[in-house]
């Protein structure tokens, strides 16, 4: 029996029908928002989406850019990241350096509310107080008993070393003199709090709409996962020198995305492009490829508790073995520098850095010597030195361990790579669980304090490798109390130096800051803080 | 019917709860914290946290906690998006989740039935071999290639559509993810559409059929593609549910504010309240699917009685 075909054209047509049916109703009943940019409107891909909207509760550099175009605290950045006055127009110190006088400018809210003194101290108290359980409060401990109220001991608020003297006069006394306060105030765990709407809505306070700032821009709506929208904010004291109308900022985490975006002219500016892309960019977008240094340090980490990691010449030994060259040269190629020290360069005032001083020596060389030093430590052929190097999950940390891995195998030492998330990698390094790890560091704050604190006896978990060296912790208390910025430097310049001739950790790069920035853009200024306020850029035609 | 109905969604309700118990307890299984990052927390103030999200209550009690939460609607705020609740994550995610996803399925479904049908009536012709071919390189190529493809030809050569984004939802941000995510499944469906018409053609009660004198057309599309949908419709329920609460990959590369992020998200952040929340959006999704799967079965097949 012959079978015969059906009318295949109605079947099919049938099916087109149908889909054309569906797509139709599908997409019809989309409710479009327009595409179309609106003229002077800057579009950021920015890398991460933000956990609040609330300064005292985010901590990454993403949120930091949001929260930073709402709000402004006494000193704020400028176009090209020196701190300049912000909220408060002047300010006198004390002789004995523990005594800040501010007067602020005469400013308002977003609603019109005037500014006052009042709104810094209950910003400051919010931040301390236990029950916001703020990560970052403890960035405010140079103020007096600051510490004591964060962590319960001191349970009157009052006893805050910051009042208002009067709504345009705030006075802060510090624990000790901090050289590095005045830019302290610039980071977000300074802003002020708008007193007025948390008093009438709690919680409900950040909600876009809600919310208020006393910067150039206000948030008009939060779409989780898709955009942050900020539009100009016409109570802003300097709104006559901002350009830009609106702030459109994209949580595009997957970094190719925000890379295609940016060449299909979707986004503006994309902070962090992946570094894979370099050849490409620099080949085709080369006016657009920003790369600055930045305040960064990635680095390995010995547990100097454990051994052999207690014995100085093991870990100078591994520390010699690392070609850095290699690593910022073939691995990441996105222009990383290569580290001999801790501080990243052109961090604060600090000045030349010491560094550790076999710097100049020639590889080749540098790994016989480090063979040497592990064979007086008592390692060898017949006695490999094992261990596990821990590092969190990520391409980079990944490529990077394995040809440090490879370059200690010159020397017979057999390291095992283990990776964990990063959760779980920072947790353990927090309780001294590893033998050898990889860590970065973001600086919080201009000033190389915030790296070398690090190494502190007292620093807790977040000196990971437990270092403890007397001569270091006195060096650094005395920097703390020295209020004459060069002898300061010179301080820490000496205790890094101590350092360095122990090795705790093994320096590898200084990080860099990668942006994507068209030409359209004016205004910007590559700068080692990587603050790009908004309020400081303009679009040309 | 509804008696069948009724027992289903009771049924459902202990296996919801066996499903929420183990996801709680499992979840705390995995080392770390939502708080732990970098930085240490000052003890005091991770003692702090940890208390106001009641997270430092015997685990038995936070569970119960949970589940009286639950039943009033609450699942609990999220500790890593600390401005929202788990119920407004979800509840501004999920629509868009399920847009791309229900057209992707729908356009899967039609464009899928139709050419394993075509297939299948031109069995071992060129046009068989054709689609077939297609199939087996949509199932084989991996959506994060397909996807940043597509984005590079159509986005930033051509520049027809956008290369990522939301926009609330207009047309031209559904386009690509819609593609992106249809196209594994036009070949699943396709591939199994052709497997099982094959085999109906060529059964007893089609034989029977046209021997009666139907019209080819009556006879494939009422007759044999009823029973050849079974399988698909088995396939169908669970890659729905799939599909409808978003796909990681295809919301990250497109941008686009769905849920599906929040299954790898939340439990990296450990943020458990979100998992959890999660868990039980796919949970009941995947429970009411089956059930809807099981009723087309009583409908396609006349072997199948419900009683």
């Amino acid at each position: 029996m012959s079978r015969t075909l059906p009318a295949a054209g109605s079947l099919a047509r049938c099916r087109a029908l149908g889909v054309a049916v569906l797509l139709g109703v599908a997409l019809t009943s989309g409710v479009g928002a327009s595409s179309a940019a609106a003229q002077n409107v800057l579009r950021v891909a920015n890398s991460g989406e933000p956990d609040s909207l609330d300064p005292h509760q985010v901590s990454g550099n993403w949120e930091d850019r949001i929260v930073g175009d709402m709000f402004m605290g006494l000193t704020t950045e400028a176009a090209d990241g020196t701190v300049i006055p912000g909220a408060a127009e002047s300010w006198t110190i004390s002789d004995d350096g523990l005594t800040y006088t501010f007067t602020l400018r005469d400013h308002t809210w977003s609603d019109g509310t005037p500014v006052t003194a009042d709104d810094f101290v209950f910003g400051f108290r919010r931040i301390l107080d236990p029950a916001t359980a703020a990560e970052y409060a403890y960035l405010l401990y140079p103020i007096k008993n600051a510490e004591a109220i964060n962590n319960g001991s001191q349970t009157d608020p009052e006893a805050l070393g910051a009042r208002a003297v009067d709504p345009k006069t705030l006075e802060i006394t510090l624990e000790q003199p901090t050289s590095y306060f005045i830019e302290l105030l610039t980071h977000y765990t300074s802003f002020p709090i708008p007193k007025h709407k948390v008093e009438e809505l709690g919680d409900d306070w950040v909600k876009p709409g809600n919310i208020v700032g006393n910067g150039a821009y206000t948030v008009v709506e939060w779409v989780p996962n898709s955009q942050v929208r900020m539009a100009k904010n016409e109570n802003f004291w300097d709104a006559e020198n901002v350009a830009i109308d609106e702030v459109v900022y994209y949580p595009t985490e997957e970094r190719n995305t925000g890379t295609k975006q940016f060449r299909a002219g979707e986004v503006d500016v994309q902070y962090d492009f992946a570094s894979e892309q370099i050849d490409f960019l620099k080949e085709n977008l080369p006016e657009a490829t920003h790369i600055s240094p930045g305040l960064a340090a990635y680095y390995y980490v010995f547990n100097t508790k454990e051994p052999p990691f207690d014995d100085v010449r093991v870990r100078e030994a591994l520390a010699m073995a690392v070609e850095r060259d290699a690593i910022t040269d073939k691995i990441l190629r996105t222009g990383e520098i290569p580290a001999y020290n801790l501080v990243p360069p052109n961090t604060g005032t600090y000045g030349e850095p010491p560094q550790v001083e076999w710097a100049d020596v020639p590889y080749q060389e540098r790994v016989e010597q480090a063979k040497a030093l592990l064979a007086e430590a008592g390692f060898g052929p017949d006695n490999p030195l094992k261990f596990t190097l821990r590092y969190n999950t990520s391409e980079n940390h990944k490529k990077i361990a394995i040809a440090i891995a490879a370059m200690w195998k010159q020397l017979g030492v057999q390291a095992e790579l283990f990776n964990t998330e990063v959760k779980v990698h920072y947790n353990d390094l927090q309780s001294h669980d590893f033998q050898v790890a990889r860590a970065g560091w973001v600086a919080d704050y201009n000033d190389p304090e915030n790296f070398l604190t690090l190494l502190r006896t007292s620093t807790g978990p977040m000196n990971y490798g437990q270092y403890s060296n007397e001569e270091y912790d006195r060096l650094m208390a005395e920097s703390d109390a020295t209020t004459d910025e060069e002898a300061r430097n010179e301080l820490m310049r000496q205790a890094e130096a101590l350092m360095l001739t122990e090795l705790p950790l093994i320096p590898i790069y200084h990080y860099v800051d990668k942006n994507l920035v068209s030409p359209r853009v004016q205004g910007w200024v590559d700068n080692t803080k990587n603050k790009h306020w908004t309020r400081w850029l303009s679009l040309a035609e | 019917m509804i008696g069948y109905l009724v027992r289903r969604l009771m049924i459902s309700v202990p296996t919801l709860l066996i499903i929420i118990t183990v996801a709680f307890f499992m979840m705390r299984v995995a080392p770390g914290g939502p708080f732990d990052q970098e930085r240490a927390l000052p003890p005091e103030i991770e003692r702090n946290m940890l208390a106001a999200y009641n997270l430092d209550a015997p685990l038995v009690v936070q569970y119960w906690d949970y589940l009286k939460g639950v039943v009033q609607g609450d699942f609990g705020p999220s500790f890593k998006y600390q401005d929202f609740s788990v119920a407004e994550l979800l509840l501004s995610g999920f629509p868009a989740s399920l847009r791309v996803g229900g057209i992707a399925i729908a356009l899967a479904v039609v464009i899928g039935i139709t050419l394993g049908t075509i297939a299948a009536l031109r069995q071992n012709s060129g046009i068989d071999y054709a689609v077939m071919a297609t199939a087996m390189t949509g199932i084989t190529i991996p959506n994060f290639v397909m996807a940043p493809l597509l984005t590079l030809v159509l986005g930033v050569y051509l520049g027809w559509l956008p290369v990522a984004g939301w926009g609330g939802g207009a047309p031209q941000f559904l386009i690509l993810p819609v593609i992106a995510l249809a196209l594994p499944q036009i070949a699943y469906i396709a591939r199994l559409t052709r497997g099982s018409m094959i085999e109906n053609l060529n059964a007893n009660f089609v034989r029977t059929a046209r021997a009666k004198g139907l019209r080819e057309r009556i006879v494939v599309v009422r007759h044999a593609l009823k029973g050849a949908l079974l399988p698909v419709v088995s396939y169908l329920g669970p890659a729905t549910a799939q599909i409808m609460t978003g796909s990681v990959v295809i919301e990250t590369i497109f941008g686009i504010p769905g849920i599906g992020r929040y299954f790898v998200q939340a439990a990296l952040n450990r943020d458990y309240t979100l998992v959890m929340g999660t868990v039980i959006v796919y949970a009941v999704l995947i429970i009411l699917l089956n059930l809807v799967v099981d009723l087309l079965y009583g409908l396609l097949d006349p072997k199948v009685k419900q009683r």
